[in-house]
């Protein structure tokens, strides 16, 4: 065993979520986020100001000339345990000790701007990533090769393939000659054939004697490079020690039947006279589930009952159910109506169940909620439950697409039909 | 730093340590020295990419002080006629607008800088301060070239530059360290709060006549000369026009500016190391 180059302390970092301002895109957003900023920052006085601990009490030691695999689903505090490391935020609570220059490679192409040239970007990404003009001069050639850019040296990089991109990207931070690597999920682009390249040069790295921490969601790139893994769950260490066993337990975390979505309305309002008893997800054995994976169906089942035979003659004919689909926040994003053509008509009986289906691909992986509404739209509110149901979308089964579907890149999940014409006119639409 | 006492290669120092109970010194020169490299290519981005997919490129860098230049020699100069020590007010004024559009276009791009490589900073760790610096220092090459065309009008007018025309480089230099103080302090600012952003040009604006950038500071009542002088950029510009054309200066004014200039200086940098460690969490 080499001597510790990483060695991490009862780290913790805690976000205040909806107390920090977001950044404002667009100018519609900054004036309204100027207009409610005094009164959010009220809000922060306010004790309800909801915490979130990205990271709890995380320790752990990574040897010299080591290649370690951080693994964990989506929001288990990967990112901000490399943000960390690389100093780019700070810790809430603990230490963290470096014995070597750390270099981070957090995505691809950092500092890249479109409107310079390749070469020009060569030199700003790397001396943001910590080189020296020097070091560039003298892999400058290296890293043009790798990239297999050479024509385009001097031409901006707007007007590269995305895949020249992804390659004048990658090649620069390869070249990055730090004791230390911290890599976060930047293998999940590129083409096959350069991922393979990189793979490559990383195990070269690796061999070089340099340490690695690798973040990624692709477990066979994980298992190939790393010789130790360590699972985050929800901030926290959930397991570590060699890869096989790691992505082992990762890979069954996510099959064995997790505690399935409960019932568990947080408000609920309306006359009440009938009710939504239940409500549930379901997989594809009709068993109750967590989650579905973003590329199977999202089915939901209710129960619906009249609670007061007084009314209405105790039917539930003429009743409209409404499902509304809402971010973890709260934002609503989908809404969907037994009414919608080609609707279904609640039965005329005292109870029913009620099955929703949504056609895969669904939503980008992450948490949502499930808010039901049973009534009349604008006349009469039967049952309005917010929060019936929390669930999650999982990543792909498949692969849905060769890159990372990240978060912040929107919500919903689609099929899309491409065409491509390589000269101006106009194409004819495809048909489906 | 403690020293570990497990043995072999762990004896040594590590070479970092982040702590959350001891945050990293104020200001770290070294690590400053290490990135110089980063501040020349970041500047350079921001120059290179000022005037892309413009007709006129480099030109609006003339453009904005001259016309501002004619504006108030109209109606300042000449329909309000006020006065301007016995200079041309063509010239009185450019000399002053001059100054002032350097100073304002590096605190404005400097307060916006944070904001703008947001996306930098959240992703990779390098001194913060190289930002807004970068955005300081890019705003110089338009002052530069402005410059030039100070010279033609000089010329036009038969005034020669004076021998004390050198002192215009040490007075640029603490413009300079004044914007990027203030600029490093409202860019801090934004970082949390977007409402800077809306109040910056406003600020600017008021500022620049609260400053004898179009008029004379010996329109001002003698007695609130020192008032006036509080004002960094007051001092600044009335000794940047008579250092250009050799004219009496007010020495107790300039030192007034300058001392207030380093203090607002300070002041920037102090805030600017306070909020820097949250920019990631909060830009």
């Amino acid at each position: 065993m080499g001597s510790t180059a990483i060695r991490v302390r009862g780290l913790s970092k805690r976000y205040w979520i909806g107390a920090a301002s977001r950044p404002a895109g667009h100018l519609r957003e900054a004036l309204t986020d100027l207009v409610t900023a005094p009164f959010r920052r009220l809000a922060r006085w306010a004790p309800a100001s909801e915490e979130l601990w990205a990271l709890r009490d995380v320790s752990l030691d990574v040897e010299h000339g080591e290649v370690l695999g951080v693994v964990g689903r989506n929001g288990a505090g990967k990112s901000t345990l490399l943000k960390i490391i690389s100093r780019v935020t700070e810790p809430t609570a603990g230490r963290v000790e470096l014995f070597g220059r750390v270099g981070s490679l957090l995505e691809v192409g950092t500092g890249f701007h479109p409107d310079l040239t390749g070469r020009e970007n060569i030199y700003l990404s790397g001396t943001i990533l910590g080189m020296r003009k020097r070091e560039i001069d003298r892999k400058f050639d290296e890293i043009v090769a790798f990239a297999e850019v050479e024509p385009f040296v001097d031409t901006p990089v707007k007007r590269y393939s995305s895949g020249m991109y992804v390659r004048l990207a990658f090649a620069i931070a390869a070249h990055l000659d730090t004791e230390i690597l911290l890599m976060d999920e930047v293998l999940a682009v590129g083409d096959a054939e350069f991922q393979k390249k990189c793979l490559g040069k990383m195990d070269d790295v690796a061999q070089a004697g340099r340490t690695i921490v690798f973040v990624s969601h692709n477990m066979a790139a994980v298992q190939r490079l790393c010789g130790r893994g360590v699972l985050l769950n929800r901030g926290m260490v959930a397991a570590a020690g060699p890869i096989g066993e790691v992505v082992k337990q990762y890979l069954d975390g996510d099959a064995s039947p997790r505690e399935a979505a409960r019932f568990e309305p947080r408000a609920r309002s309306g006359l009440g006279w009938a009710r939504v008893t239940d409500a549930k997800i379901l997989d594809e054995s009709d068993r109750p589930a967590a989650g579905r994976p973003c590329d199977s169906a999202l089915r939901f089942e209710l129960a619906i009952e009249v609670i007061d035979m007084g009314k209405a003659g105790g039917s539930l004919r003429g009743l409209v159910v409404e499902l509304v689909i809402c971010s973890e926040a709260g934002d609503p994003l989908l809404s969907l109506m037994n009414v919608d053509d080609p609707g279904v008509e609640l039965p005329a009986g005292r109870a029913c169940r009620v099955q929703v289906c949504i056609p895969p691909p669904t939503f980008v992986p992450g948490r949502y909620r499930l808010d039901i509404f049973l009534g009349i739209p604008d006349l009469q509110h039967v049952d309005v439950i917010a929060e019936a149901l929390r669930f999650e979308v999982l990543p792909p089964e498949r692969p849905w697409r060769p890159y990372s579907i990240e978060e912040g890149r929107g919500v919903f999940l689609r099929r899309a039909d491409w065409a491509v014409a390589s000269s101006v006119r106009t194409i004819k639409a495809p048909s489906s | 730093m403690s020293r570990t006492a497990d043995g072999g290669r762990d004896m040594a120092d590590p070479w970092m340590v982040i702590d959350a109970a001891h945050p990293r010194k104020a200001i770290d020169l070294g690590e400053l020295w290490h990135y110089r490299d980063l501040l020349y290519f970041l500047t350079r981005r921001d120059v290179a990419v000022r005037y892309t997919q413009t007709v006129l490129g480099f030109l609006w860098a003339i453009i904005q002080p001259l016309t501002s230049m004619v504006v108030f020699t109209v109606f300042l100069g000449t329909l309000a006629g006020v006065p301007s020590d016995g200079i041309p007010y063509p010239v009185f004024s450019y000399l002053g607008l001059l100054l002032w559009t350097y100073f304002a276009a590096a605190v404005t791009r400097s307060g916006a800088s944070l904001v703008g490589n947001a996306h930098l900073l959240t992703r990779v760790y390098f001194p913060r301060v190289l930002v807004p610096l970068s955005a300081t220092l890019a705003a110089f090459v338009d002052f530069a070239i402005a410059f030039l065309v100070l010279g033609g009008l000089m010329a036009w007018y038969g005034l020669v530059p004076a021998a004390t025309a050198v002192f215009v480089v040490p007075l640029v230099v603490v413009t300079a360290c004044t914007a990027a103080g203030v600029g490093m302090w409202l860019g801090a600012l934004n970082a949390r709060y977007r409402d800077v952003q809306y109040a910056l040009p406003f600020l600017m604006q008021l500022w620049m006549f609260a400053t004898p950038v179009v008029y004379p500071a010996s329109l001002v009542p003698e007695r609130w000369r020192p008032l006036l002088a509080l004002n960094p950029l007051a001092g600044l510009i009335e000794g940047f026009r008579a250092a250009m054309l050799g004219r009496p200066l007010d020495w107790i004014a300039l030192g007034i500016s300058v001392s207030s200039a380093a203090v607002l200086t300070l002041l920037g940098v102090w805030q600017f190391r306070r909020m820097e460690r949250a920019f990631a969490d909060t830009v």
